[in-house]
């Protein structure tokens, strides 16, 4: 045919057309088959099987040595699915002590991304010794499952636990974050196990080993030259005496509140109690974990997770009036001999702030000795009313400058997550309560006993006294003496912080007044402690939501101090009556190893504040 | 094979016949290895693929036999019929069938489904032979200018492609089924051979390749004024006269209509073929875990076989479920990683040679019918072919077409099976009849 002919070459052009194309694949296919390695390295990781080797978590030792937290074995069940068709299932739940449809719904999750039935996944997590026990008989009978092997903490003595924190699994978003971890990992959550994980967690490992096309494992990749060895963590050094932070929480038994005890000299804190503090042992294992962590969460009384010694914001109360009597002798206020008049209360004000029976007008030593509240009342009109600021507010800021240099207001920047900074009340914050302008230093002259507004945290309170322990300056409280086998601690404890009063001879003042609250005439000289010179000041914090609380610090001995301790009791009334016999207590204990003070000690231990308060509220709710 | 002219198989191309049969058999063989899986390893379990795909090659080896018996006068006079009713049955199953992953494009008989789109290939292919072999579409170059003659010459070409674009659009918008709608643009080839002018084929080419290169480039207007001086060059070197000036205008007003409609066009597209042109021409961040998974995925099964493959079932990445869609339009993974590029290569030869081998049948017909549904045939294998492997290897954008006899699926093994006999039934006619 003429079309046949005339278009001839056409056919030719088709099949070359064809030809070309097939001819480019083939390139294109040996180009990635052969040549390209890129290809043949992501297929390798499809089947090579990366496991992990975790990596044993730092030990924490308290500051003499003792162990606080170590490590114990525990073990999960993991499972791959697709090999474990078939096994003795019945037997597996009894060991378990699980149903038949936990053990469905499980088999169901492990098989659903992110999981797959090909690879592993935690069946059942940290199994008890008991259940591992039992469990390694029959582990034969159950095709498909093995024992991963990790550790959880374990702690000797059941204290420190709002300071240790704990280790949980990572959350979904945390894992996402940060490419170390992976859904399941371990993590500290608070205390100093979040703040050291990086110490704490040490390496993880891997071993990589070449899996066959039914995911068997065949043998070690290169007979594991790629593999690396978990390195584990670092040990801490705790800067807590664990004697003394047993025997806190001992005395703080059936009570809430917090003691904060530090070393002036270098900033190490030596116990941090909280209570009710609860058992860190019961926080770690896995169905035990999360049931008695729920029990915790939901004591709304007790509220045993909070950590009240940094997070608790308590008006100071009298103990606030150091920083008063040490501010106004640095502006040349007042001097030792300054005496203002006390009739029961303030006078100017009407006796409003009221005072207690304390036999008139004191000088300076004495009006801290005896706490007088119209002498305070005083000092911080004084202050803030002084000649040098025409404008009132110059002379408010001032004052509130002075007093955050001492800390309260600010964050301390110590090594433990979730401080408050407790409140100086701002200006702009009394002008929106009372109107710009509207307000005066007699308006909120309770600041100067440490009442109105005024807040700070028991570790702040800690932290001031341990600075007027070193006549004006404090390192960061910090609990970590030394982390690692060359226990190097951050450069930041070892900077030193100055308070805003600089002035030597206010300080001897001040610590004369603090040292005859516990002489003849002072607030609590009924717990005065034999052979040692316990410079202190009592505190009874009215607050609105039920009976004062009761607050003492101190430090001693008074020449080279070794300790500075904060304490507050909630609802304990006068300052003396509790926190003072506490701390007294702890000083003795921490300085003599033992007291002399035996029967004080009992009543301590068996006081239950808790439940004779929560009758008392019972009560209450009855007559109304 | 048989001598008696009365045998079924009298005058049959045996090589062409030995070819679908290895490659029916390898593909078998591959759909086995891709879901592949211990606890089932019967081949006739007809609750797996493999099970259900021999009874899919059985129907086919029926298929074909029924095809030799049927009298070649049958096809050619039952053309337009075939088309007609395909034409019909693909409306209808928008309205009886059963919806599969969005699409109501499947007829559904009890646990089999049938494609009708998947017919209509095959009848397509009759009409068009039917069609083209009575006219004739070659443009006589001597009256071009006069609008009567141009309507004369190009006529035909346009019920031509009117026969391919019907179906196409159909299975397109009525179904939404892309891939099997494509493969009816390689009809153009078949159009090509029997005469159409080269100027469609440049014309066409040009407008793809400037489709691709408005979507690489950004920047619309550059690439405007680059059009708009090669046009001006093209006019002053070239040649001054009017007539060019009229040419290169048209030429430059429908450059710049593709490119300016062109992000219109992709701004269009449905998410996923947006993705997969982006896969393809790299634009973007590709999110390997995401929209790039299936091609990074087939493209390291593939790579990992390296030059001799994994050998059979030893494949990890198919095995592992990494490659989806592996025993279907990523079939082709499964050979290159478990037989690497020897058996990768030997694959694609032997598709080419059926395909080549196809041309060489077609081209010895007496009958136009039976060349140009030969060259059909070839084609619709080809782009196959094309676009499945260059999916697989990073080269074409994610289309789901089957590789023809090798992935699973009975509506694609019998429709292939069909379009494949009805030609050797008319090559065996070839020295019988003059159509």
């Amino acid at each position: 045919m003429s079309n046949n002919t005339q278009l001839g070459n056409r056919k030719l052009i088709v099949g070359g057309f064809f030809c070309l194309i097939v001819i480019i694949y083939v390139c294109r296919l040996f180009y990635i088959q052969v040549i390209d390695d890129k290809y043949k390295l992501d297929a390798q990781n499809n089947a090579f099987r990366y496991m992990t080797e975790y990596p044993v978590r730092g030990y924490i030792y308290d500051r003499n040595g003792k162990l606080l937290v170590f490590n114990e074995a525990s073990y999960d069940l993991m499972i791959i699915p697709k090999e474990s068709k078939g096994c003795d299932t019945m037997g597996l739940c009894e060991v378990l002590q699980i149903t038949k449809e936990d053990y469905l719904r499980r088999i169901k999750k492990a098989c659903q991304a992110p999981n797959s039935p090909r690879k592993e996944s935690v069946f059942e997590k940290q199994m008890s010794q008991k259940t591992y026990a039992a469990l390694q008989e029959k582990l034969y009978r159950f095709k498909g499952f093995f024992v991963q092997k990790r550790t959880v903490r374990k702690y000797p003595r059941p204290i420190a636990a709002h300071l240790l924190g704990y280790v949980g699994e990572i959350s979904k978003e945390g894992a996402e974050k940060n490419s170390y971890y992976r859904e399941g990992d371990y993590i500290g959550i608070s205390g100093i196990e979040r703040s050291y994980e990086q110490d704490l967690r040490g390496k993880k490992g891997t071993s990589i080993a070449i899996t066959d096309v039914h995911n068997k494992i065949i043998g070690s990749y290169m007979n594991g030259i790629y593999d690396t060895l978990a390195i584990p963590g670092k040990p801490l050094y705790c800067s807590i005496d664990m004697t003394l932070q047993e025997y806190g929480e001992k005395l703080m038994q059936g009570k809430k509140g917090a003691i904060v005890a530090i070393e002036p000299s270098t900033g190490e804190i030596l116990c941090l109690i909280s209570a009710p503090a609860y058992d860190p042992n019961l926080l770690v294992g896995g169905k035990e974990r999360s049931k008695n962590f729920t029990k915790l969460y939901y004591d709304t009384i007790n509220l045993p997770l909070f950590n009240r010694a940094l997070t608790a914001m308590y008006p100071p109360g009298s103990i606030f009036k150091l920083i008063g009597a040490l501010i106004a002798q640095q502006d040349g206020l007042i001097n030792r001999s300054t005496v203002f008049p006390c009739q029961m209360g303030y006078p100017p004000m009407g006796g409003k702030p009221k005072c207690h029976a304390h036999g008139g007008g004191k000088s300076l030593v004495g009006s801290i000795s005896a706490s007088c509240n119209s002498y305070y009342s005083y000092v911080f009109r004084e202050i803030v009313d002084q000649k040098k600021y025409p404008k009132f507010v110059d002379g408010y800021n001032h004052w509130r400058d002075m007093v955050q240099s001492f800390g309260p207001g600010t964050h301390l920047n110590t090594d433990l997550p979730y401080d408050k900074p407790g409140n100086v009340p701002s200006v702009k914050y009394y002008d929106k309560i009372f109107g710009k302008n509207a307000w005066r230093s007699n308006t909120i002259v309770s600041l100067g006993i440490g009442q109105a507004e005024l807040l700070l945290v028991p570790f702040q309170m800690a932290n001031v006294v341990a600075g007027i322990a070193n006549r004006g300056f404090y390192y960061t409280p910090h609990c970590i003496k030394g982390i690692g086998a060359s226990r190097y601690i951050d450069k930041r404890f070892k900077v030193k912080h100055y308070f805003g009063v600089q002035n030597q001879t206010a300080y001897t003042n001040v610590i004369d007044g603090m040292q005859g609250a516990l002489e003849p005439g002072g607030t609590a000289y009924t717990n005065r402690v034999k052979d040692i010179v316990v410079c202190g000041k009592t505190g009874t914090a009215q607050n609105p939501h039920g009976d004062d609380h009761s607050v003492f610090f101190a430090f001693a001995p008074r020449d080279n101090p070794k300790i500075a301790i904060a304490c507050i009791v909630e609802n304990g009334g006068f300052g003396n009556t509790w926190s003072a016999p506490i701390a007294t207590l702890m000083i003795e204990k921490y300085l003599k190893g033992k007291t002399d003070r035996v029967d004080v000690e009992k009543r301590m231990f068996e006081a239950d504040l808790i439940n004779k308060n929560n009758k008392k509220d019972a009560l209450k709710v009855k007559h109304h | 094979m048989a001598r008696n002219e009365n045998s079924i198989f009298y005058g049959v191309d045996r090589l062409t016949i030995l070819t679908y049969s290895l490659l029916v058999i390898l593909g078998w063989l591959n759909i086995y290895a891709a879901v592949y899986n211990e606890e089932h390893q019967n081949i006739f379990d007809t609750t797996q693929k493999y099970g259900k795909q021999l009874i899919w090659i059985g129907g086919a080896a029926i298929i074909a036999f029924s095809i030799l018996l049927i009298d070649a006068n049958f096809f050619t006079a039952f053309s337009y019929f075939f088309y007609i009713f395909f034409i019909v049955a693909n409306i209808l199953v928008i309205v009886l069938g059963r919806e599969v992953k969005g699409s109501k494009s499947w007829y559904r008989f009890g646990d089999f489904g049938i494609q009708p789109a998947e017919f209509m290939k095959f009848a397509t292919n009759l009409a068009l032979a039917k069609f083209l072999s009575n006219r004739n579409i070659i443009v006589n170059p001597q009256y071009r200018l006069r609008l009567k003659d141009l309507i004369k010459n190009y006529k035909n070409t346009f019920y031509a492609i009117m026969f391919v674009f019907l179906p196409l659009l159909i299975i397109k918008i009525l179904q939404d089924e892309t891939g099997l709608a494509i493969v009816f643009i390689a009809f153009i080839i078949v159009l090509y051979r029997e005469g159409l002018s080269v100027n469609f084929l440049i014309f066409g080419l040009l407008a793809a390749i400037l489709f691709v290169v408005a979507l690489v480039v950004t920047n619309t207007f550059a690439l405007i004024i680059a059009l708009g001086i090669i046009s001006l060059a093209s006019f002053l070197f070239i040649n001054r006269r009017l007539k060019n000036l009229i040419i290169v205008a048209i030429v430059f007003a429908s450059a710049c209509g593709v490119v300016l409609t062109t992000n219109y066009v992709y701004n269009h597209l449905e998410p996923h073929q947006k993705v997969r042109i982006d896969v393809l021409l790299g634009r973007g961040t590709v999110n390997l875990k995401k929209e790039g998974y299936n091609v990074n995925q087939a493209k390291i099964a593939i790579g990992s076989g390296g030059f001799f493959g994994k050998g059979y079932l030893q494949g990890t990445q198919t095995k592992y479920d990494f490659v989806p869609e592996q025993d279907t339009d990523f079939i082709f993974c499964t050979v290159g990683e478990e037989w690497g590029f020897v058996g990768s290569t030997a694959v694609i030869f032997l598709e080419l040679f059926l395909i080549l081998r196809l041309i060489f049948l077609a081209e010895r017909q007496r009958s136009d019918y039976s060349r140009i549904y030969g060259y059909g045939v070839a084609a619709v294998l080809f782009f196959h072919l094309a676009v499945n492997i260059g999916m697989t290897i990073g080269l074409m954008p994610v289309i789901g077409i089957p590789l023809p006899f090798f992935s699973y699926g009975g509506s694609s093994l019998w429709s292939f099976t069909i379009l494949l006999f009805i030609f050797i039934k008319l090559d065996a006619n070839r020295l019988l009849i003059l159509r």
